[in-house]
């Protein structure tokens, strides 16, 4: 149980995707805009993530492996999240059309989203079995829309401030995301994946 | 010939992959905390670019418009595990330190980008020539950002100590947090630089006028 509670905290905090390894960025700094949507998109992740690093478990541990097709790892496991993607929204746009409105948007950016086919691969590295693979993609999930919804309500703060000119928009947002990674680092050392 | 250069050429600057269009920004962050990583790293964004492209360009009447997506990330993807297994036959010592970000360049969005916007509509050989092009922007990006850092961080650059030893390095520079306030500081000045010539454009114009 310890053993569990360290790897989520490991993966959702001192070793925080997107602080530490900047991994989704590009829908860090895109959708942290707005604090509804950043809500929203880390939910979205989180859930996306946990399936869809189960699914590529299984296809690693019991078909590539077995079979001997390890360097097919990285095709396979694009093929198998961006159908997941696809399959999730077709799936939601019919049963819970009130949802799809919510989150439908993002579904389709997380397809081909760094952060998505991190997960697989590292568990892949980490030699993971069912219950630590699980573990890893929901902390570093919870992580994701951690960073995601402080940076948010930072961002929404900074529609105040009297930013210079060249700084406004991309540059301030970076320095920012730079204060936030300084205060993640705090963390580190205090427990090591 | 002339066109040729200018497809190359626009990647180079203005349509700057990682400082203009703001795209694959994560490995801008995560190998440029010193030159070789970041060079490498570019390198290998470069051949991936190039090869896609190609390969985009030569099936494009072939592939039909409603499946292109898929089509292009598995071509990525196969030329992406070729290029790892060579560098994990090759350079074991770069592939361990790169291995998760090589495996990531599958879903770099300028490489989708490239395919989707050029080679998808181009004849092979301009479509070579703007992935070079966007390659050597990538790459020059990096190898920039992994110069500043190297030499702030660490006092060196590929290894070499420069500054001397009585520099004490800013270790901020070469950890995450630092690599965020330089691109942000990057940024910034790219701007800068661009108002500037538009303040000086204006001005011709109008002195022509």
């Amino acid at each position: 149980m310890e053993e569990y509670l360290k790897l989520f905290v490991a993966s959702a905090i001192t070793n925080n995707f997107v602080l530490t390894q900047f991994l989704g960025l590009c829908i860090f700094f895109g959708v942290s805009k707005n604090l509804n949507a950043s809500i929203g998109m880390g939910m979205a992740v989180t859930s996306v993530m946990t399936l869809s690093s189960l699914l590529a478990w299984a296809a690693y541990n019991f078909i590539l492996e077995p079979l001997g097709l390890q360097p097919l790892m990285l095709i396979t496991f694009v093929v198998l999240i961006a159908s997941l993607v696809q399959l999730l929204e077709m799936i939601i746009k019919k049963h819970a059309p009130a949802l799809y409105n919510m989150w439908g948007i993002y579904l389709v950016l997380i397809a081909t989203n760094c952060i998505v086919i991190a997960v697989p691969i590292t568990n892949v590295e980490l030699h993971s079995n069912f219950l630590t693979s699980l573990v890893l993609a929901l902390g570093s999930g919870v992580g994701f829309a951690l960073a995601l919804i402080l940076m948010a309500s930072l961002r929404e703060k900074l529609q105040y401030a009297d930013v210079p000119k060249s700084l406004q928009g991309l540059g301030i947002s970076f320095i920012l995301a730079g204060m936030l990674a300084l205060s993640f680092f705090g963390f580190s050392g205090m427990i090591t994946l | 010939m002339k066109n040729l250069w200018d497809i190359f050429y626009k990647g180079l600057f203005d349509q700057n992959p990682i400082f203009r269009l703001a795209l694959s920004l994560c490995p801008a962050l995560a190998v440029t905390s010193n030159v070789t990583n970041a060079l490498a790293m570019g390198l290998s964004v470069m051949f991936v670019i190039t090869a896609n492209n190609v390969v985009v360009s030569i099936f494009r009447r072939w592939v039909n418009p409603k499946v292109r997506v898929p089509v292009y990330i598995t071509s990525i993807a196969t030329i992406v595990t070729v290029l790892i297994l060579t560098l994990q036959a090759y350079l074991p010592d770069l592939y361990k330190e790169l291995y998760l970000y090589l495996n990531l360049i599958v879903v770099f969005a300028i490489i989708l980008a490239r395919a989707e916007v050029f080679a998808a509509k181009n004849p092979v050989i301009p479509s070579f020539f703007d992935g070079l092009g966007m390659g050597a922007g990538f790459a020059g990006a990096m190898v920039f950002i992994g110069i500043i850092r190297e030499i702030f961080g660490n006092g060196s650059i590929m290894g070499v100590n420069i500054l001397g030893t009585s520099y004490d390095p800013a270790l901020i520079m070469i950890l995450p947090p630092g690599g965020f306030i330089v691109i942000g500081l990057m940024i910034a000045s790219f701007n800068l630089i661009g108002e500037y010539q538009d303040k000086l454009k204006a001005a011709k114009q109008g002195s022509d006028a």
